[in-house]
């Protein structure tokens, strides 16, 4: 009896076992190919139709008038960047402050109600925020404004930040958190200097998450930010923004328009991805050797 | 130096359910005492009384009184930070704070009560390391190495060498060789003796021969209850109660 339990290894597994494994081995590889299939599709798209376009002036120049030749992109990829950086002022602390609450406190009525408000706010689509924000930010500045698209961005923001902060400090055991506290440090200090830093990668995930998400929305910018022909760097000015132009570019009737959009859609890419590999590297750098 | 340690009528809840029973008990300074008792019989939630661990998780409940040294530490006003910094912790598993380095982890207690003085730091930093047995084998890579990239038993070592960096009158560990190998929790156990000329220790553990080996006072636990509280020698040679020679002969737990 004995050798029987121990032995049922050296019998030989059935062959409709064998062919399950290998067949479920297969579906999950093929899976796995079609899911990196889209995303070099798109690049590979977008750096076949735009790289021809993309030139000194083009990261330099605003668009020229209709009917010249050249011009560049130069003023909405600086947009973008001071619109991005209005949401990120605004997205990203109250995001984590927000996760923090509700990790560490939110066992309660309110804590619940955030969590709801949060997945809510996630769910509306961004047309809405950017509707919303105009009645509150353009009506009352009775003007457009990288102001006001950055707080739609913002906005956005937040509930990827919040639940991703939240998420990762609850995976930090209960027993760092006692560790903490166990040497008389006071709670607030245990959550900022211990919990949240232990969660920190994760937590920046969260952020790059939502900023890259933030960086290529254009419906909340269409009404906010509005957009512009011309260099701008007055947050209270409408200003222009990469997918803005991108949409203005590749549906107007001109050829070489697409061409450039086509160029920033490249752009605009290269610069998340930049962005968030980057902050992935500075990151990294500040962690030690052997954390987990 | 280690002061004294009284305990009058301790009960602790967690939500309705009394897992303390009016627990007296009085240790004396610089004096290592350990308890000893089946699993789920109390005495890690009477070591978590003693440092106010026990009412951070919430629906928790604690009554009676616990003096340190002069303090009563369940006394209004007496804020629970305070008797943390006076009363330190060593856990079951070691949980060294993963994203700092060895010098950060030590430094922990000090630096995020605000303590700035660098020079002063690195002092204490080398003086809690050697007191924890530790210094030799990380000097070297004091800053550069995660707390958490250690061995299981360095861990250990340099959890016990963060609680002595603020400099606590009473040490509680909460059976602190439990996850370690023989060698590691003989290191731990010498490092216990040596550290009673300085503080008070109470120590929970699992194994009987460990608590004969290190300390002078044992307590028997028993369903929330100190059943027997005597020298150690008295408690596995000649127990007063029949429930506790039936516990260290074996016959149940």
């Amino acid at each position: 009896m004995a050798s029987r339990a121990l032995g049922s290894g050296s019998q030989p597994i059935s062959w409709t076992r064998r062919l399950s494994n290998s067949a479920l081995t297969i579906f999950a590889v093929v899976c796995s190919i079609l899911v990196i299939v889209p995303l070099f599709a798109i690049f590979a798209y977008l750096v076949i139709k735009g790289i021809g376009s993309i030139n000194w002036a083009f990261l330099t120049q605003a668009p020229k008038p209709v009917g010249e030749t050249g011009g560049g992109m130069g003023n909405a990829i600086v947009g973008s960047g001071i619109i991005l950086g209005v949401a990120s002022l605004i997205g990203i602390p109250l995001g984590i402050g927000a996760g923090v609450y509700l990790a560490e406190y939110g066992r309660n009525w309110l804590g619940n109600a955030v969590r709801f408000t949060a997945d809510v706010l996630n769910g509306i689509p961004s047309i809405v925020v950017g509707i919303a924000v105009w009645s509150l930010v353009v009506v009352t500045q009775r003007h457009f404004s990288a102001l006001a698209g950055g707080v739609a961005l913002g906005i956005m923001m937040i509930p990827t930040v919040s639940r991703a902060t939240e998420e990762m400090l609850l995976l930090v055991p209960r027993t760092i958190r006692e560790a903490a506290w166990g040497l008389g440090i006071s709670q607030w200090r245990a959550t900022l200097s211990v919990t949240l830093k232990t969660a920190s990668a994760g937590v920046i995930t969260g952020v790059m998450l939502a900023f890259a998400r933030a960086a290529g929305e254009t419906a909340p910018l269409l009404f906010t930010a509005f957009g512009n022909q011309f260099w701008s760097f007055n947050v209270n000015q409408p200003m222009a923004a990469l997918p803005l132009q991108i949409f203005v570019y590749a549906i107007s009737p001109y050829d070489d328009w697409h061409r450039l959009a086509w160029a920033g859609a490249l752009v605009l890419i290269i610069l998340i991805v930049g962005a968030v590999t980057a902050v992935r590297v500075v990151t990294s750098r500040g962690m030690m050797k052997g954390a987990t | 130096m280690g002061v004294g340690i009284e305990v009058r009528n301790l009960k602790a809840w967690y939500g309705n359910t009394e897992a303390l029973h009016s627990v007296n008990m009085q240790m004396g300074a610089n004096q290592v005492t350990a308890l000893i008792g089946p699993s789920g019989c109390g005495k890690s939630t009477f070591v978590r009384c003693l440092n106010r661990m026990h009412e951070t998780i919430p629906g928790t409940k604690v009554e009676g009184d616990v003096r340190i040294g002069s303090t009563d530490i369940y006394a209004n006003g007496t804020p629970a930070v305070e008797v943390r910094r006076r009363v330190g912790m060593v856990f079951q598993k070691p949980n060294p704070f993963p994203t700092m380095s060895i010098y950060d982890n030590v430094a922990a207690g000090l630096k995020l009560n605000g303590f700035r003085n660098r020079h002063r730091l690195d002092e204490i930093v080398e003086k809690s390391l050697k007191q924890a047995a530790l210094w030799d084998e990380v000097k070297d890579t004091l800053k550069k190495k995660s707390g958490a990239s250690l061995s299981g038993g360095q861990q250990q070592r340099l959890c016990i060498a963060r609680a002595l960096a603020v400099e606590p009158e009473v040490l509680l560990m909460d059976e602190p060789a439990s996850a370690l190998d023989p060698i590691s929790t003989g290191k731990i156990e010498e490092l216990i003796d040596e550290l009673k000329a300085n503080y008070t220790i109470v120590i929970v553990t699992h194994n009987m021969q460990q608590a004969a080996r290190v300390a002078g006072f044992t307590g028997f636990f028993l369903l929330g209850t100190l059943v027997e509280f005597d020298k150690t020698e008295k408690i596995f040679t000649n127990p007063s109660d029949k429930r506790t020679e039936d516990y260290i002969t074996g016959r149940f737990g």
